[in-house]
């Protein structure tokens, strides 16, 4: 129902972005570190990392967000209580089993307690490995949040150094800034062609290709974004009738691919998102001419993107969603949450409430990123898109 | 035999006097014109806040006390029914519940809005979401504190001037003006300085439990003796006279070779010495204790009674740095240490403490407590050798403790000591 046609340069590359969107045991990072015998590879976690520092370094930054669906845990249970997202066990589970060898390193960005605690788990279970905890800034004042964050990249740029990568000099790390503007440019380019004809690119088609990015370097994730781009819009494919809504609550654990799915396949394009949002993280380009842990400083105070697990003083809640999503001419909202996630759930009521006030149609469900019984999901998207439709 | 009300320490009478008398102040809030800050206890700012004669309101106590009363399976309730989820952290619901409700407080009087909302969401990132959700509600404005995580095992320099800078940039100048007040530092200088001599009293009563029997426990009884130093009243004489007159009746009973008094009287025979890790459950804390205690349990040094912040190291508030001693207190609070010091603090006061095993007390509703704990019991088994156990409820949700689950699970645990006991014995 969603793709007329694709052709086949463009389905091959879809699948080959959904082979590396499902890589969760990172073969691609191996072979990447297999071809040059001293690379190092640096695994960040959800939300936000400034993976322009590792890029710097020479490293590869290689997203972990979770095994998904595709992963039966074994171990990672035996950490974790039952009131515990999922994506901490899946993690854990990958790296017990040797799954992340291939990995230098971690950064756990201060997401939330669960994030924040499984870093020093990380360093109770793999003391031969660098872990780093990267407290993002609350206070948003260039002087006090801002110097704080600047300083803390540059922590993390000194210890990549010493690590055995290249030292992050101002000018390489211009460099990856420029690297890394390019691929939101990109990213961006691809919400745009979304929102305006998403016939041509579909949700699950989008979501793979960000999610190859995880553990791609940035410059060939951009060469096939850009690839993407041209063969989609090069594609014939034909407008279809469905219901535009925007997905809130999935900025940490991700949601099933077959999840997106079901919810295209229920009548619902979605046409905004926050998942993988770190590939929109900030919003624009960072300056690449200055000195540059001030611009990624900078930009991360004044461009981020609105999400749970970051305070913002001024910001009515729910009035960036509202704005998104008018942008994106979003009929409806779904808030699809993970399970026991703490910032998504209790961010929930204030931003539905401005939704509603805003009189836009919502409907809320919750997941794991191992769902695998779609029906109660369909059922609902389905008489959600229906409700749309005919209002 | 005595009646409990007779056996009841002078010091638990004053405690209640002063809680009592601060929820006064608070409800006659504002005909007395005083400005009321709601904040939170780990890392909290009491003195600072007192030095502008502001009122400090707590919600967490308030969602505690709620949990003892009795009310909060009503209060979580009435918060789920606005569209609050069942899987997130129940202290947030309780006190939303209870806003909603009337915000009726522990003594029946009712409490009055907040006029700021100080955010220092030290060792946990669910104070951000509480804070967001009361402003919406209450439409207070709020002062942001960011106290850095221990994240690599201490607290550096820098975060230090951090916390500083954001106390003279940030907090101190909206104290001023929500007080109208001018921040003044002599003031604060005698609040700290009461505050390092009630600390020092309070670290006394806290290893007391080293001697056998231990004239206190460690847990049950000391989150009262932790109360006024965490919540309202540190640096004031009243904490002054509690701290002293408290270490004062410890030292009578250590000289009398007693143990503590429990609410169903003075406790007997002390068979097992156990350290515990996470919060009480409040809804049945009693019947919790009781388990413990009518089992000859005693509990000789917890991580609860550090969550407000740590004193183990030789941490005093300290008058001649008053700002960067307020910055080192926020840093320093258990739950913003990270898992591997966390561990090494339980192991250790499992060995100083000379204790038979320890466990761990997992509460559905607080990840910050709770995220990794299962990792903490294998770390401290292997570190000490001593047996690990571990059991859930949650803290102010009653649907979430089972009585017969938890006593099954304490009585199991006392058992397999008794037996590890008997085979050293015999070997
Ligand atoms: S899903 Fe939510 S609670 Fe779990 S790790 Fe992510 S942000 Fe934290
Ligand atoms: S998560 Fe834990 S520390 Fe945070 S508010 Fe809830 S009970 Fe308190």
């Amino acid at each position: 129902m969603t793709a007329t046609n694709p052709g086949t340069e463009l389905q091959a590359l879809v699948s080959r972005a959904e082979d590396l969107a499902h890589d969760v045991t990172l073969r691609a990072v191996r072979e990447w570190k297999a071809a040059e015998p001293s690379r190092k590879a640096i695994g960040y976690m959800p939300v936000y990392v400034p993976r322009e520092i590792i890029h710097a370094a020479g490293m590869l930054p290689v997203g972990v967000f979770g095994a998904g669906e595709s992963v039966e845990i074994v171990k990672g249970d035996a950490f974790f209580q039952s009131y515990i997202c999922h994506i901490p066990r899946s993690v854990l589970d990958l790296a017990l089993r040797g799954a992340l060898d291939c990995l230098d390193g971690m950064l756990f960005p201060s997401t939330c307690d669960v994030i924040r605690n499984l870093s020093g788990m990380w360093q109770m279970l793999f003391p031969q490995k660098y872990v780093h905890y990267i407290d993002l800034p609350q206070d948003p004042s260039p002087g006090l949040g801002g110097a704080f964050f600047a300083r803390e990249m540059r922590q993390i740029a000194d210890d990549l150094g010493r690590m055995g990568g290249t030292p992050v000099t101002d000018g390489r790390l211009r460099a990856s800034i420029a690297a890394y503007n390019e691929n939101r440019r990109l990213v961006e380019e691809l919400y745009q062609l979304r929102r305006s004809q998403f016939w041509l690119a579909p949700a699950s088609e989008v979501y793979v290709l960000l999610r190859a990015g995880n553990v791609l370097p940035v410059e060939e994730h951009t060469k096939l974004l850009a690839e993407y781009l041209t063969l989609a819009r090069q594609s014939g494919r034909h407008p279809v009738d469905m219901a535009r809504v925007a997905i809130r609550g999935c900025f940490c654990e991700q949601p099933p691919v077959d999840l997106i799915r079901t919810l295209e396949r229920a009548g619902c394009t979605i046409v905004d998102d926050d998942w993988l949002i770190h590939s929109r993280w900030p919003r624009g380009s960072v300056d690449a001419q200055g000195d540059p842990f001030e611009a990624l400083s900078s930009a991360f105070l004044y461009r981020s993107p609105s999400c749970p697990s970051l305070y913002r003083a001024h910001e009515r809640k729910g009035a960036s969603l509202v704005a998104d999503a008018r942008e994106a001419r979003a009929e409806g909202v779904i808030f699809a949450s993970a399970s026991f996630c703490d910032p998504a759930l209790l961010d929930q009521p204030m931003t539905m409430a401005a939704v509603k006030q805003a009189e836009i149609p919502c409907t809320a469900f919750l997941y794991a990123e191992n769902t695998g019984q779609f029906q109660p999901i369909r059922e609902q998207a389905g008489t959600f898109a229906d409700a749309i439709k005919l209002s | 035999m005595s009646s409990i009300a007779t056996l009841k320490d002078p010091s638990q009478e004053r405690q209640k006097q002063m809680i009592a008398g601060h929820f006064t102040r608070l409800a006659k809030a504002k005909e007395s014109g005083r400005k009321v800050v709601s904040t939170f206890v780990p890392g909290n700012l009491t003195e600072l806040l007192l030095s502008f004669d502001l009122l400090p309101i707590l919600p967490e106590i308030n969602a505690l006390q709620s949990g003892m009363r009795q009310r909060s399976a009503e209060f979580i309730q009435k918060a789920e029914k606005i569209g609050h989820s069942e899987d997130v952290c129940a202290y947030v619901k309780c006190d939303l519940g209870m806003l909603e409700s009337g915000n009726v407080g522990p003594t029946g009087e009712v409490l009055p809005r907040p006029d700021l909302l100080l955010l220092s969401y030290t060792g946990c990132f669910t104070f951000l979401k509480w804070f967001e959700l009361l402003k919406e509600s209450t439409d207070a404005p709020v002062a942001m504190l960011q106290v850095p995580y221990q994240g690599g095992g201490r607290a550096t320099p820098e975060m230090r001037d951090y916390v500083v800078r954001q106390l003279r940039e940030v907090i101190i100048p909206a104290l001023e003006r929500v007080s109208g007040k001018k921040y003044d530092e002599d003031r604060l200088k005698e609040l700290l300085a009461r505050s390092a001599k009630a600390e020092d009293d309070l670290v006394w009563v806290l290893e007391s439990a080293k001697h056998r029997p231990s004239p206190i426990d460690a847990y049950f009884g000391a989150v009262y003796y932790v109360g006024p130093i965490f919540s309202a009243f540190r640096g004031t004489e009243d904490a002054l006279h509690y701290y002293r007159e408290l270490r004062e009746e410890v030292e009578d009973r250590i000289r009398r070779k007693e143990g503590p008094i429990t609410p169903d009287g003075p406790m007997g025979e002390q068979r097992f010495r156990l350290v515990v890790e996470g919060p009480p459950n409040w809804t049945s804390f009693r019947e919790m204790w009781k388990m413990f205690h009518s089992e000859g349990a005693v509990v000789v040094a917890s991580t609860y009674t550090k969550v407000g912040g740590v004193y183990d190291d030789g941490f005093r508030h300290d008058p001649n740095r008053p700002l960067e001693s307020l910055a080192e207190y926020c840093l320093g609070c258990y739950t913003n240490r990270n898992l591997p010091t966390r561990a090494s603090m339980i192991a250790r006061y499992v060995q100083d403490y000379h204790a038979d095993g320890f466990l761990v007390h997992s509460v559905k509703s607080c990840d910050s407590f709770s995220a990794g704990q299962l990792l903490i019991l294998r770390d401290v088994e292997a570190k000490t050798g001593k047996p690990g156990g571990f059991f859930e409820s949650d803290l102010v949700d009653p649907r979430y403790f089972s009585a017969a689950n938890i006593k099954n699970r304490v009585e199991s645990y006392l058992q397999m000591i008794e037996q590890r006991r008997s085979k050293v014995v015999a070997s």
